[in-house]
């Protein structure tokens, strides 16, 4: 990159430089021509080629040491002004030139590109590449980088790059501002690094993510690929050529929707597992069963339609395009006003979703629908993260955020790839299994959202716990991987949710449960209490402690001691012979 | 170099039309290139310790010219022009020898142009001659290679 910007450079520079050197050439050449004059006035040969070169040097950078060697003939004065005046011109042709190619923008972005190349290069730790970085992109790279992952940016909106190198990132966030759908700037973010686990296609538009995804799969096949994506027939194309995971924010949303009214208590686990750690528990609000109305009736509330009619929820749909094939009772007109809502049966139905793509009819129809019957339940669908002032103030039963939705779920699918798999073994429990589940995490943890980790008994994760159980055979309960390794009698905040053992589940194992080398295990808990399982995890001596009780000396020590050990056992047999 | 630049010209142009069309560039480029060997040659040609065969005008001349040369095939990236720019400052660097050798024997050392500096002079200028007559064989083979 570095050679391109020289080359781009010299290109540009050959006008000024081909003047210059003409320039030089005709002055030196018009010197050695013209006679000059001794002190009696008698003319003398003109200059040499050396002395002409030699004072057109001085002159030409405006050094000037006056007339050397000899005073100069008016002849020779004359051509001197000329050439000063032409040497002049020459060298600020060149400077402007230079001065114009540094301020170009073509030539800053060659700059800025190559240092963008040259540090994702050198990155030694695993990233991911989020090609567009708009809410929701941002919502993931901030998250991200809490957990100290580092995150490569690819953004099209130059003003999104320089929101971005404003934002307080713990490390260095690597953004280039390009077009993500590109092949080569996926290249160039370090989609064939070889530190690089996944691409997160985030871009609002459904073609770019869906050339993002096809790029990485080519390219770099063993890459984690996540897009996001809003219309069916394009998340049907992504999954057909493999990639890893789709998110539809719509969908998701409306499957949530459905789930909750059908199991309240499932949604309320997921609620609490998949929100962003360390933030406030959100409040618990349960969507009631019964009749529903929708207003409008495109993608999302499509898919709301979908779900919940699935599960038998009595339905009836308001917008205002009459030719709509609805499978549900449709009544034609605004939701925004009262008249249409009354005729939809609002007094009557439990719950509201407002789901047109505009953020102000969403507010004014859920307004509207609540005067007319305020124990309505309502899900108010919030476009842009920009208007979240309005929503706050509106204080809907339930918003519907796209970029939190699709941020949520790329975070967990990062993070903890166990979680989703949890989840989805839990949607078979029972309502009340779940229930005892959601209040033990409540009183584990208070009003904070968890930390959700997965650990693989394996050399690399957990050295200590892998060696002692493959090397030295001994048995570890899980357990003792919830104590605290500063007093072991403490236990930790630690909930071990999900054990898989060669591809089997155990949900909730027990604290009895021996631990095999190779085993899955995912935990909820604090920040702290997984830095200090962590320790437990790496360090034989901690987790020596933790087993037994005792503190175990360190490798040096315990030779020490042993010899001291056996020393005084010979004494001993000694006087007792 | 300007091969790649005439190619993108020539792709649009329809085949009989494009003959007529020159690329004025590629003609200075061309120019300057066989200018400077010229320039060279006559500068080395003629008994090579005879300073009255060696005009020292005929080295400023070859000098300027090469230098305006070597700055025209700046910025190219191909390895066709790479070659190109190597020749042309071996060949500077050869000529600038020569030049510095003629200062230094005219005004240093106040030897003027005897018969050691002048066979000196004239063989550094033979160098650059030689350097000078590959960048123009490069000139056309790159044309002999320009299929239309």
């Amino acid at each position: 990159m570095n050679s391109s910007v020289f080359f781009l450079a010299l290109r540009r520079m050959r006008a000024p430089l081909i003047v210059l050197i003409v320039i030089y050439a005709v002055s030196t050449l018009g010197l050695t021509l013209i006679a000059g004059v001794d002190a009696q006035g008698q003319p003398t040969p003109p200059m040499s080629f050396f002395h002409a070169f030699y004072f057109v040097s001085y002159t030409a950078t405006t050094i000037g040491f006056g007339e050397l060697p000899n005073a100069f003939s008016d002849a020779q004065r004359m051509w001197v002004t000329v050439s000063i005046y032409l040497s002049v011109v020459g060298w600020s042709y060149s400077i402007i030139s230079l001065l114009a190619l540094v301020q170009e923008k073509g030539f800053q972005q060659v700059l800025l590109t190559g240092r963008f190349a040259r540090r994702v290069k050198l990155l030694g730790e695993p990233f991911y590449i989020i090609c567009g970085c708009g809410e929701t992109g941002l919502l993931i790279a901030r998250a991200l980088d809490r957990e100290g992952i580092r995150v490569v940016a690819v953004e099209r909106n130059e003003l999104r790059i320089q929101e971005l190198e404003l934002e307080d990132f713990s490390a260095d966030i690597l953004a280039l501002c390009a077009d993500a759908a590109q092949p080569q700037h996926l290249l160039m973010a370090g989609l064939k690094h070889r530190s690089c686990r996944g691409v997160l296609a985030m871009t609002d538009d459904d073609s770019a993510n869906l050339a993002v995804a096809i790029a990485s799969r080519l390219i770099s096949p063993r890459l984690r690929i996540v897009a996001r994506v809003a219309s069916p027939s394009i998340e049907a194309n992504m999954m057909s050529f493999g990639t890893h995971y789709v998110v539809n924010h719509f969908e998701k949303f409306a499957d949530y929707l459905a789930q909750a009214i059908q199991s309240p208590n499932w949604y309320r686990l997921v609620d609490l597992l998949t929100g962003l750690p360390g933030q406030e528990i959100p409040e618990r609000h349960d969507p009631p069963a019964g009749d529903w109305v929708v207003c409008g009736y495109g993608r999302f509330g499509q898919a709301v339609v979908r779900n919940l009619a699935r599960h038998g929820v009595g339905l009836t749909v308001i917008d205002p395009d009459p030719n709509l094939s609805v499978g549900v009772h449709h009544i034609v007109g605004q939701g925004t006003e009262a008249a249409p809502l009354r005729q939809a049966g609002v007094e009557t139905a439990v719950g509201l979703v407002a789901a047109s793509d505009n953020d102000t009819n969403n507010l004014s129809i859920a307004i509207t629908a609540k005067e007319v019957n305020a124990d309505l339940f309502v899900v108010v669908r919030q476009n842009r993260v920009a208007n979240q002032v309005l929503f706050d103030a509106y204080d809907a039963d339930f918003t519907m955020v796209p970029s939190r939705i699709v941020a949520r779920e790329c975070l967990a699918l990062i993070t903890s790839p166990l979680l989703s798999r949890f989840l989805h073994l839990v949607r078979a429990w029972s309502e009340a299994r779940a229930a005892a589940l959601v209040g033990r995490i409540e009183g584990l943890f208070g009003q904070r959202v968890p930390v959700i980790w997965g650990v693989r008994l394996n050399a690399a994760d957990a050295p200590a716990v892998h060696r002692l159980l493959v090397m030295e055979e001994a048995k570890i309960a899980l357990g003792s991987l919830r104590r605290d390794p500063a007093a072991r009698q403490e236990p930790l905040p630690v909930l071990p949710l999900l054990l898989v053992r060669d591809d089997r589940d155990e949900e909730l194992p027990d604290d009895e449960t021996l631990l095999e080398a190779g085993d899955e295990l995912l935990f909820a808990g604090t920040r702290a209490a997984k830095a200090a399982q962590n320790l437990t995890l790496d360090n034989r001596t901690v987790l020596d402690y933790v087993l037994t009780g005792e503190d175990t000396p360190g490798w040096l020590w315990g030779l020490l001691s042993c010899n001291s050990k056996a020393a005084s056992r010979r004494l001993g047999v000694r006087r007792r012979v | 170099m300007l091969s790649n630049y005439a190619h993108t010209v020539g792709v649009a142009a329809v085949p009989g039309v494009e003959r007529v069309l020159m690329n004025l560039e590629k003609v200075v480029f061309g120019f300057f290139i066989v200018l400077a060997a010229t320039l060279n040659f006559g500068f080395v040609i003629g008994e090579i310790d005879n300073p009255m065969h060696h005009h020292i005008y005929e080295l400023f001349a070859a000098i300027v010219v090469n230098l305006i040369a070597t700055v025209l095939k700046f910025g190219d990236r191909t390895q066709i022009g790479a070659v190109h720019l190597s020749t042309s400052l071996v060949a500077d660097l050869q000529l600038v020898a020569a030049a510095c050798v003629w200062a230094i024997a005219f005004h240093v050392t106040g030897e003027g142009m005897s018969r050691e500096i002048t066979t000196s002079v004239v063989s550094l200028s033979a160098g650059a001659l030689l350097a000078n007559i590959v960048s123009v064989v490069l000139l056309i083979a790159e044309t002999v290679m320009l299929r239309r």
